[in-house]
């Protein structure tokens, strides 16, 4: 919402819009409930570096009892080498967030690019495109992402890089079926009458008007960014050394708190990944129905 | 609408050169743009002939895909073979001969394409086998774990969807769409784990009730026969259970908004004035009706299922092609993951070109002119 209101400067009649858009928003309990979440977890993922220490996530200066319960010096329990479940849930949401988004907003770059070139120009090539489009998306798309990234070796790019080409054809379809949509009407031949050539329509005339619909789908594909970025954490393609709530996961089964039942260790990270994605999900949602109330009446 | 979109796409590809077949005019991309429309002649054969087509290339496309990421893309397997060990310059340039990377790309792209349509996927660094045995071994375990699970989540997310669709707003239908948008947030191996917690390890007043993990007990004989079967059918309990769990809440979500889609309808007038009881005006309309995009999108999810056998088999340590997936990546076994990925991608391929042809069988409109 604050990207469209500080991208283009903000004409009458768009802050109109917006204002209509805000109010319509304030009137929808759960995207309210799910803009909460985000910037309770925006927040702390921001604040964290002011009270957590990276000592404080080293596993060799842990001072802590090994997998010991919830007390009131670790709310949350301890880990087997001693840290605190607490401050590593904390520290957790910065790469599980950061990734997700930086995932998304590169397969927002990418399907929008395709999906915009697709609609415009038509054609052959345009058809190869979303042939191609069509593949991935028929295709599975966690062992693709297994594969890219274990090809380009363990590490925060190499899953942002597997999330991104994993999840870019959605987008490209639905923006190409939008462009189609955007360019059938009557404004669009007015501009190319004035003589506007293939960027300044696409750029001027098609972009902001499918920009609301990129931002939808944005905040739903950052919820399964999220959700892909714990599993192929959790499946051991992360950095080791990272804390993120999916290695936080991989590191209780692999430490044991399964068999001595440590489920201070093993519900938090997962919680705070329902929530988190549960929070995305609202928001989307919620913006869907004002801007296109057909899509989910049903 | 979303049930138009697989159809389009497939005659997208369809339209290559090739493919095409007479009697389906000229722009067989238009042709199949909408169902409704179908090809021109109810012919069968033409029908089935372009859906293999598409199939086909779809595989050929996943073919150089493979190839890419992981002939292309690693820069040195001799080092990601050997991790760091030393070895001499002999060894290496026997290891970067038997590897065949001292072959142009060209070559190494023609004996890669010719050695996987012959069923050579290469040989595993890990397990010292060749990747098609290994995969052979570990097809059935994760065919059993998914087939399971998938007929178990059809049946009972139709059942709920239709229940839900039918009085959108009830409370069944605001706890199943809840529910489902809660499991969807939900990632599939952590709830494995927690499962595997409450149920095989025991906590608190819940003894453990399921073995942990594999898929026998370890030293059972095997065969077929009864204690054999019961001890599998033990083992599966919890793997299936979250796998449906995860699964169904979406065939609930699909299938209520095709049931939803139908209440408008005047057919519905009709029938009740004909006089049928509610019962039987959803049994014998709605839910027929309903049933057809439903089938179609159930089908071309299958693919997404792969994604949560990977997971859910490594959580429990059941032993298909997920968790040997699992096993390839802790190496990283290349070999190995370049056979799981074609393997998975491929049966994702027939399970579409099959959803292609049920939709067909289905739906009359198809089928006729």
């Amino acid at each position: 919402m604050t990207a469209t209101a500080t991208a283009a400067p903000v004409s009458a009649p768009r802050a109109a819009a917006l204002r209509r858009f805000a109010r319509a928003y304030a009137g929808s309990p759960s995207g309210l409930a799910g803009l909460g979440i985000l910037v309770a977890f925006t927040v702390l993922a921001l604040a964290a570096p002011l009270f957590i220490h990276p000592s404080d996530l080293n596993v060799i200066n842990a001072t802590g009892p090994s997998l010991a319960p919830p007390s009131a010096h670790y709310p949350l329990g301890t880990d087997q080498p001693g840290r605190s479940v607490l401050l590593l849930l904390i520290w957790g949401t910065r790469p599980s967030l950061a990734i997700g988004v930086i995932a998304t907003g590169l397969t927002m770059i990418l399907g929008s690019t395709i999906g915009l070139f697709a609609g415009h120009y038509g054609g052959a090539a345009s058809r190869l495109l979303m042939a191609l489009t069509d593949w991935f998306l028929a295709l599975p798309s966690l062992p693709l992402a297994i594969a890219l990234a274990a090809v380009l070796g363990q590490g925060s790019t190499s899953i942002t890089i597997a999330i991104a080409v994993t999840s870019w054809p959605g987008t490209a379809r639905l923006i190409r079926a939008q462009t189609l949509a955007v360019e059938a009407r009557p404004f669009i031949e007015r501009a190319k009458a004035l003589g506007a050539g293939h960027r300044q329509i696409m750029l001027r005339q098609v972009l902001p008007n499918v920009a609301p619909l990129i931002l939808v789908s944005s905040t739903l594909t950052v919820a399964s960014a999220i959700l892909s970025e714990a599993t192929l954490t959790f499946l051991g393609l992360g950095n080791p050394t990272d804390v993120s709530w999916g290695s936080m996961i991989n590191q209780a089964m692999g430490q044991g708190a399964i068999t001595s039942g440590a489920w201070w260790y093993l519900i938090p990270p997962g919680v705070a990944i329902l929530i988190v994605v549960l929070g995305f999900t609202l928001v989307g949602r919620a913006t869907e129905n004002i801007l296109n109330p057909r899509m989910t009446r049903k | 609408m979303t049930s138009d979109a697989p159809a389009a796409g497939a005659a997208g590809v369809g339209s290559v050169p090739g493919t095409q077949v007479p009697g389906t005019g000229a722009r067989p991309a238009r042709a199949s743009a909408r169902p409704a429309a179908g090809p021109a002649r109810g012919d069968f054969l033409s029908y089935l002939a372009r859906k293999v087509g598409t199939a086909l290339i779809s595989f050929a496309v996943l073919l150089v895909v493979g190839f890419v990421i992981f002939h292309l893309i690693p820069s040195n397997p001799v080092a990601a073979l050997t991790r760091g060990r030393p070895i001499s310059a002999a060894q290496q340039a026997f290891l970067r001969k038997e590897l065949g990377l001292n072959q142009s790309l060209a070559q190494q792209f023609w004996h890669y394409v010719t050695d996987t349509l012959q069923g050579r996927l290469g040989y595993s660094w890990q397990f010292q086998q060749p990747v098609s045995a290994l995969i052979g071994q570990r097809l059935w375990p994760t065919i059993l774990l998914m087939g399971t699970s998938t007929i178990i989540s059809i049946v009972l997310g139709i059942w709920l969807g239709i229940r839900s669709g039918w009085r959108p707003g009830s409370t069944l239908d605001r706890v199943s769409s809840g529910s489902s948008l809660a499991l969807w947030s939900v990632p599939t191996f952590w709830l494995g784990i927690i499962l595997l917690v409450l149920f095989s390890v025991g906590f608190g007043p819940i003894p453990p009730l399921f073995p942990a993990g594999g898929m026998s007990t370890p030293g059972s004989p095997g065969g077929f026969n009864l204690p054999h079967i019961l001890d599998v059918a033990r083992h599966l309990v919890l793997p299936c259970l979250t796998l449906v769990l995860v699964v169904f809440a979406q065939y609930v979500t699909i299938m209520r908004s095709s049931v939803i889609d139908e209440l408008g309808s005047p057919y519905l007038l009709t029938a009740r004035a004909k006089g049928l009881r509610d019962d039987l005006v959803r049994r014998r309309h709605v839910v027929p009706n309903a049933m057809l995009p439903s089938v179609t999108v159930i089908f071309l999810q299958l693919g997404g299922l792969v994604g949560g056998a990977i997971t859910v088999e490594t959580v429990y340590s059941w032993p298909g092609l997920g968790y040997l997936t699992y096993q390839a990546l802790q190496i990283p076994d290349l070999p190995l993951l370049q056979g799981t990925f074609i393997i998975f991608s491929a049966s994702v391929i027939v399970m579409n070109l099959l959803a292609d042809l049920l939709y067909r069988y289905l739906d009359p409109r198809v089928r006729r002119q």
